[in-house]
Order: C-alpha cells, then structure tokens, then sequence
C-alpha cells in the first residue's frame, strides 16, 4: 500500500462514514430518551428523496439538504404520534415507518419525474463536494457537547434510565421524547440527504442499502454515547471502502462475497465480539403521566 | 375486532393518498379488485402469492411467540430456495422419493440455520435481532446472488437465473391444483401451507413444547424459574420462523417456476410481517390475512398499466400504512372510544 492509496482510503471512509454519522447520533437522541429506534432506514430513505427533489427543483443542495432534515423530522413525528400518543409497539411502527418510505417514494418520483423509481441525475452544482463531511464533524461535536454538558442532555438520558425520576422533576417524559424524536428524523434525513447529494448524484430506489440499521449498530457498539458511535461509524466505513477497492484489485475472491463483507463486519460487532454494551435502563418502556 | 378497525381505517388512509396523484381512489380499488379476482387466472396468482405470505406469515408469528421480531424471512426464504434450486441440479439423476426428499430437507435445513444463527447470537450474545436478521438478508441476497450467476446460470435465458431442474423434482405432473389453474402458478404448495397452519396451531395450543415456547415468548425470568429453557426456546423460535419461511421454496421450485430467479420475491419476508400482526400471530387466522395481502400483490400489479400515476409499490404504502393503523389500533379500546363519543351528554346530566 503507498501513500496515495492510503489517503484514497482515509477520504473515502470519511464520505462513507458521512451518513453513517448523521443517523447513528439522531439513532442516539431517539434510544437514548428511551424509544427503540429501528427506522432510521426509511426517514434516510425519505431524506434522500426530499434532498434529491428539492436540489432538482432549486439547484441549491443547501436547500435540499435543510428540506430532508424537515421531512425526516415530518415522517419521524408520525413515528412518534403512534408510539408516544397511541402507544403502539415501537419496533412494528418503525417497520411500517420503513415499508412505507419504499412505496412512498416512487409515488413522488411518478409525480414528479414520471419515472417509476429513481430521480434524474443532480449537475455538480447542485451537489455537494465536501460539505457533508464538515457539518457530520460538527454535529459530532454539538451532540457530544449536549449530551454530555447540557440540562438537555441531562433530561435525555433520564428520560431513557429513570423516568420516573425526571417525572417527580418535573419534567414530561412525554414531551422530552417527543422533541428528542423529531431531531432523530431530522438527523436521519440529513444522512439521507448526504447519500443522494454527495455519496451519489440521485436518488434511487433502496439506496440506503441497509446503512439505517449498520448505523443502529454502530449506536450500540458505541455503547449509546456520542463520540464511540461516532468511532463505529468510522469503522463500519472502512470496512466498506475496503470493499470497494477489493473490488478493484481481484483477489480471486468472488465479488458477491467482497459486497457482503461490510454486512458480517456489522453482525460480528453486534454480536458482541469486542465487548459487551448496555442499553438505557427503561428503553422501549411507557411511563404514565398524569 | 381491533385488527378490522385497523385494516378499514388503514385502507381507507391508503386508498385516499390516491388523491395526492390525481387519481379516483374508487377507480384504483375496482382496478386493484378486478386485477385480482377478475379471471380464473388472476384468481390463481392471488392464491400463489397467498401460499408464499402464509409461510412468511407463520415464520414472523412463531417469532412473535417466541418474543422475537423476524424481519429475516425474506433471508431465510432466499437461501432456502437458491438451495432446493441448486440441490437439484447437484444430483439431477435422482427419481421419485429421493428426489423430493433431498431437494426440501435441504431447503429447508438452510431456512432452519438462517433463523438458527440470529436466534443463537439473540440468546448467548444479546444481539438485536432485528439488526443481525437485516443484515443476514443481504448476505443471504449476495450468496443467492453467487452461486446463480457465478456457477448455476441458466445459459439459455436472458434473465439472471439458475438452469431448471428435472421433472422429477417438479410437481406439474401430478399437481391437482395447477390442472384447476392452468398456468396460473397456484400449486399444491397451497395444501401445504394450510396444513402447516393447523400444524402450528396444535403445537402452539396443545404440546408441552408450544406452551413453553409461548411461556419463554411472554416472560422469560418467570419461564427460567419454571424450570424451562428460555434460552433454547428463543433459539428454537427464530430457527422454526427459518424452518416455515423455507417452505416458500416448494412452491417457486417444485410448485411453479422450477429454478431460482433472481428478484422472484415479490418482497414475501416483509408482507409476512403485516400477515401475522393482522392476525394477531394466531396461526389459523394467517391464510385469511395471508390472502387479503396476496390479493393487494396481484392487485397493484396491473396500476402500472391501468392509472396514470400509480404504480404497482402502491402496494407497499397499503401496506405500511396498514401496519402502522392496525399497530395503532391494537392497544386501541373501541368500548371506552364509543362510550366517550356516545354517552358524554349523559354523564353530564
């Protein structure tokens, strides 16, 4: 390996690690309040459409970029109305919340493009070249920075450990579930928005190939903090550039099984390999406020 | 009662999203009614996809009473039925018995350990078995994928497929059912199917092993300190969810299309999820839910052609919006609601 190729490398997992990021901390402020999060797949799918749409419509990636984080937050407050208001179980409504983005978006594309899946391509102007990356890395830091130094981030974790003691506070369970729900939609949309305006230059059917649930795993093999999550993400990223470029020198091992790898590296971390991680004490548990 | 309050509401959500593209929800329901029932023909593609949904269907729901969430039957169904194509092909000289039994012991033992792995890492490694089950689909997928086009092309098709495999590994032959349905897919994979729903249901209701399996499902401390294993018994859950989803090999390989194809399902792992909730995992309620969602499948295939706005993923919004309304309404109490609307005057007074 020279130098060229290990920068090549390094580059390429900073821009694959990019949406990786993005939703695994929103993954973190929707766990974290005490709220299984497993629909991080299709608000990123939905990011992904808004963004590609709206820079379509405008030219301007930077507005596609704030449209995917409105629209992520727009599907995840649905998420949220069943599984704050209606109490409805929080893995079969991120399910549904999956299911339907993959038939909500040829909906838009039909309408929008008369196309029955993909958008056309983005020119170079309304895309990203580097932006994304930046604003993963400041994310990074104002997540950590509110988990661990702010009131709030102070009521996000009691809402997932103690409710009950965040209740005698004086604080709604509710209501700080809810807001820590709207701002995971928000930043999954954003890591959708950075896979159609900078990983690729569309939107196309199933694009986020699963990166909703590595990101859920990289959140829990960062043992639900900030900046191990963060590290996970970079992981899982390198890994698959790895991937790419194995593709490019054959090795003789069949492609298909070079594609996969990223997929076992998630399953083999998950699995707990590399050490155990707790999850927040009353995560998926209802609290009654009255 | 709560799951067809569920399904009207969610229909009639999904059905007035038509709106949005222009287009007559009326028109699109007759469309959808007329593409899946019109003909004998139609009629049987509903009942084929109902087959491959009831053993989808019954692979979530033993999950389920095993307390775990199986989204890997689409996995699970993938490399069972890349196996019973590939298997075939392996011993092509195979006659009668020998050739059935190898070909669906072998597709279903792959079923077994793909839902085998997950349980395992669930039980002994406290992995999320949602997340190990997703991931599992896209390995499965990528192997699929290998040894279809790598090694066992069908070099006389332009599709990505395997080669077909012998008669004797087929059931055209003898099938009662297909003479009913001429080419209409529907095979006696259908019989099948409904005897593994009252199979199911016997060893849910009325062995020792269903009533464990459902007690480590429901509380598994309280099962640990009955002297169960619920450990096993997780394992055993997602292996049996494997085991059924495997059976959606018989019917694509002996039943109908004979080879693996690439793509062949029409995303039968994730139907199955909203066929056991709307059944409320009761295994005898699966092949009506099983139908009604076969009947949405064949149904939206013809939207492409017939509406201007609409394709056939239309089946996919009804489906997520069914399971987020029947989700919503399963905690939901229809008394209290009525009571609430009705009678508030009185309390009043």
């Amino acid at each position: 390996m020279d130098s060229v190729m290990i920068t090549a490398l390094v580059f390429a997992t900073l821009r694959g690690a990019t949406p990786l990021i993005f939703a695994a901390l929103g993954g973190l402020f929707s766990e974290r309040s005490g709220v299984v999060q497993i629909a991080l797949e299709g608000m990123m799918l939905i990011g992904a459409l808004a963004a590609a749409v709206t820079a379509l419509e405008t030219g301007s990636p930077w507005l596609g970029f704030f449209a995917a984080g409105m629209c992520g937050a727009l599907a995840a407050s649905l998420f949220a109305f069943f599984t704050l208001q209606l109490k409805s179980d929080q893995i079969i409504t991120g399910t549904a919340l999956n299911i339907l983005a993959l038939g909500i978006a040829p909906f838009v594309t039909k309408a929008f493009y008369n196309s029955s899946g993909s958008t056309p391509s983005l020119d170079i102007t309304s895309r990203f070249s580097y932006e994304p990356v930046v604003l993963a890395g400041l994310a990074t830091i104002a997540v950590a920075y509110i988990y661990h130094q702010t009131r709030s981030g102070l009521w996000l974790q009691f809402a997932g450990e103690e409710p009950e003691a965040l209740l005698a506070s004086g604080v709604s369970v509710q209501k700080t579930r809810w807001s820590f729900v709207m701002l995971t939609g928000m930043m999954a949309g954003f890591g959708g928005a950075s896979l159609s305006l900078f990983l690729a230059s569309n939107y196309s059917p199933n694009m986020t190939a699963g990166r909703g649930f590595m990101a859920l795993a990289a959140l829990i093999f960062g043992r639900w903090k900030p900046i191990p999550a963060v590290g996970a993400c970079l992981l899982f990223a390198f890994v698959d550039s790895l991937q790419v470029h194995l593709q490019g020198n054959s090795l003789g091992l069949p492609m298909q099984f070079i594609q996969v790898l990223p997929y076992l590296v998630t399953i083999v971390v998950l699995a707990g390999f590399f050490g155990k991680s707790r999850a927040p004490k009353a995560l998926g548990k209802h609290v009654r406020e009255s | 009662m709560r799951a067809f309050i569920g399904l009207v509401v969610g229909l009639t959500v999904a059905m007035s999203l038509c709106l949005f593209a222009g287009e007559n929800p009326f028109y699109v329901f007759t469309v959808m009614v007329r593409s899946a029932f019109g003909t004998s023909y139609d009629f049987g593609l509903t009942l084929f996809y109902t087959t491959s949904l009831i053993f989808t269907g019954l692979a979530v729901a033993i999950a389920f009473h095993g307390g775990l969430f199986n989204i890997g039957a689409e996995g699970q169904l993938t490399v069972a039925t890349i196996t019973a194509a590939v298997l075939p092909l392996m011993f092509p000289g195979l006659q009668g018995f020998a050739a059935v039994a190898l070909m669906v012991s072998g597709a279903l033992l792959a079923g077994f350990i793909w839902g085998f792995i997950p349980g395992w890492l669930r039980a002994k490694r406290d992995s999320h078995e949602v997340i190990v089950t997703m991931m599992m689909n896209f390995i499965a997928a990528g192997i699929a994928s290998y040894l279809a086009l790598e090694h066992f092309r069908n070099e006389n098709s332009q599709n990505p497929e395997t080669s077909p495999v012998p008669d004797a590994f087929r059931f055209a032959s003898w099938d009662p059912i297909q003479k009913m349905f001429p080419d209409a897919l529907v095979n006696f994979s259908i019989v099948i199917a409904l005897l593994l729903c009252v199979v199911v249901w016997i060893f849910l209701n009325k062995t020792r092993w269903g009533f464990e399996l459902k007690a480590s499902g429901q509380n598994p401390q309280a099962a640990q300190f009955a002297g169960i294993s619920s450990k096993k018994w997780q394992i055993l859950a997602m292996a049996l969810g494997g085991f059924f989803a495997a059976f959606v090999a018989i019917n694509e390989v002996a039943g109908s299309a004979g080879k693996f194809r690439l793509g062949f399902s029409a995303d039968y792992g994730f139907v199955g999820i909203a066929v056991a909730l709307m059944a409320r995992n009761h295994p005898l309620g699966i092949p009506l839910t099983a139908f009604l969602f076969g009947a949405l499948q064949k149904g939206a295939s013809d939207l492409d052609l017939e509406t201007e706005a609409i394709t056939r993923d239309f089946a996919r919004v009804i489906q997520g919006v069914l399971i987020f309304s029947i989700a919503g309404f399963s905690l939901f109490d229809s008394e209290a609601f009525l009571r609430r609307i009705i009678l508030p005057k009185r309390k009043v007074s």
